[in-house]
């Protein structure tokens, strides 16, 4: 009986969860005058990608171009969060040097502060460097957050040190023990920090908004924003642009959803 | 046994390493440490001290002038942008205690949602049963789509009159013509409810693994002592939880209180300006209008205000953790 009432609750919030997405999919592949119908028929009647053909053709949103510009920005910021945060993390985890517990500290306290202070400061800061308006204002600036560090410090102090410490008595030097030894045992926890700096950088939405203003530097979720103001209720344009923004990331979840929540559940710890 | 549990679950960080336990080879500071730290710390730091501590720093600096990205001029004016900040009757009164007053309304009323509703997933979660994995990849997966798409998707399904939910409310005989996104306070219950939806999962999933910490064997005790499941939960699973809990209220309330795009796609900001938050104010006010100096001064009022309520939520929980110990 009590498993009866647990199955019921689990699935009445599959419900919840399911029915959404699903709603998106299936309005995105009807005719603009199905997909204005109320109720919502379930089964698009005919299945028509005229939306898709639709929002890809159109100069002033263009839906291609923002996908790859997405692309570009989130394998980048992936790439340099995990290259600069595991040589920071590696000094931070195994080095003995001054002022590491104040490199530390500091660090580890501007995970708590709120984005909220930053964003105006750094609009100045990238306008200097001219970098508005384009793509490397959205792969940077993100970079600088502590949790990368945070992550991989965590991951590297857990590692044998017996390894470590026998490499160094047959003569191998910091950068060798770090290339050979310390990244090639760390390859889940870089690959959960990619994973995770991807999703957050493809997401991103208030940073893109404000930053990019031509139509062919807009990232996807910026751009969905254009594409709502172009369109105001064409949920059939409006559904198949944010599947198009939906598949890379629901994709990679698929595939690598163990990595995702695992990580997620590890950040719990590091308050 | 409380205290135990608390100290088993406490967090690391901050914990100093000993010498021998950081330094491979020998005890003690190696010549040469100092300068490879540096080297090795160098790339992200350059990236952390000139998009982390230089805004922080140059927003103060900002908010002391008048500051318009594209004038040439930026005048000095002090206090000024604070000033104006708490006058009321000044240009900025009005449109920024507008703005925080929506960010109160909706932390307050997101947060408790958030901190309970993904326990008790979490709670039914934390059994094994046929296809848990599958449940618990269900539920966070619309936290890996973006707010866009969340804010996009929902204001079709939430469409006065078009949406699939004042339809369905229809068929079960409720009142389907509810303007949801355009009149309060059903823009704060739709606004509340697709946060809820969309972060769920990350909560959930953060709890869960502090579930699996708890030991087995202090539930295998308080059976043993006949405590009831209210009692295993109130005395075994709450104290087990709290540094887990503190760390998903503190960030839960900083994200709240950061919420911006549910309503900058859903509401834009409407009825009039009711639910434009905060953070919506200071991103119009200084990446829009470019009042960059009044924007700085607001978002050190709003970061003021967000450290100034952690530290109690903090003292809270310590305060609580004193008591049951």
């Amino acid at each position: 009986m009590r498993r009866i009432v647990q199955y019921v609750i689990l699935l009445a919030l599959t419900l919840l969860f399911v029915s959404p997405l699903l709603l998106m999919l299936v309005t995105s592949l009807k005719s603009p005058a199905e997909a204005s119908q109320t109720p919502p028929s379930w089964l698009p009647s005919p299945v028509t990608f005229q939306a898709y053909e639709r929002i890809f053709g159109a100069a002033d949103t263009p839906v291609m171009r923002w996908f790859l510009n997405s692309m570009v920005a989130a394998s980048a910021n992936a790439v340099l969060v995990v290259v600069t945060s595991a040589f920071a993390a590696y000094a931070l985890a195994r080095l003995d040097f001054r002022g590491k517990k104040v490199v530390f500290g500091l660090i580890v306290a501007t995970l708590f502060v709120p984005p909220v202070i930053l964003i105006v400061p750094n609009y100045e800061i990238v306008g200097r460097l001219y970098w508005l308006d384009t793509l490397v204002a959205i792969i940077v600036p993100t970079a600088a957050g502590g949790f990368g560090v945070f992550f991989l410090r965590q991951f590297f102090i857990q590692l044998p040190l017996e390894l470590e410490e026998s490499a160094f008595l047959d003569g191998a030097n910091r950068w060798q023990i770090f290339t050979r030894i310390v990244l090639p045992l760390s390859k889940p926890a870089l690959a959960t920090l990619a994973l995770l700096a991807f999703l957050t950088n493809w997401n991103d939405f208030l940073w893109p908004v404000y930053v990019l203003f031509s139509p062919e530097q807009q990232t996807l979720q910026a751009g969905l924003s254009t594409l709502q103001s172009a369109n105001a209720v064409r949920y059939d344009l409006l559904m198949a642009g944010a599947v198009v923004a939906s598949v890379p990331v629901l994709l990679l979840y698929l595939i690598a959803q163990r990595f995702v929540i695992e990580g997620v559940s590890r950040s719990g710890m590091k308050g | 046994m409380t205290t135990t549990t608390g100290q088993r679950a406490a967090p690391e960080v901050g914990t100093p390493l000993t010498p021998s336990r950081t330094t491979p080879g020998r005890p003690g500071r190696r010549r040469g440490d100092d300068l490879a730290a540096w080297l090795f710390l160098a790339p992200y730091l350059v990236l952390f001290g000139v998009f982390v501590i230089l805004p922080i720093l140059l927003g103060l600096w900002i908010s002391l002038h008048s500051w318009d990205f594209t004038l040439p001029g930026k005048p000095w004016v002090g206090l000024q942008n604070y000033r104006d900040l708490f006058t009321p009757g000044s240009v900025s009164f009005d449109p920024f205690w507008n703005s925080m007053q929506a960010t109160g309304i909706f932390t307050v009323c997101s947060v408790p949602l958030l901190i309970v509703v993904p326990l008790v997933v979490a709670l039914v979660m934390n059994q094994k049963f046929p296809g848990r994995n599958l449940f618990r990849a269900i539920y966070f997966a619309p936290y890996v789509l973006g707010v866009a798409v969340v804010g996009v998707l929902w204001r079709y399904l939430l469409d006065a009159n078009i949406g699939a939910v004042n339809a369905y409310l229809g068929k079960l005989g409720l009142p389907d013509h509810i303007t949801w996104l355009s009149s309060v306070p059903e823009a704060w219950i739709a606004l509340v409810f697709v946060t809820v939806w969309w972060t769920l999962g990350f909560n959930a999933v953060i709890y869960l693994a502090g579930l699996q910490d708890i030991p087995k064997e202090l539930y295998e005790a308080a059976k043993v002592d006949g405590a009831s499941p209210w009692s295993q939960f109130r005395y075994v699973t709450l104290p087990g939880l709290r540094p887990v809990t503190m760390f998903v209220t503190l960030t839960t309330i900083i994200a709240s209180a950061n919420m911006f795009g549910q309503a900058f796609i859903m509401t834009n900001g409407a009825p009039a300006r009711e639910t434009r938050t905060a953070i919506f104010y200071i991103a119009e006010t200084g990446l829009q209008d470019f009042q960059m100096g009044e924007a700085a001064a607001a978002s050190w009022i709003l970061t003021v205000a967000l450290m100034l309520l952690s530290l109690v939520v903090l003292g809270v929980f310590r305060w609580r953790g004193g008591v049951e110990s």
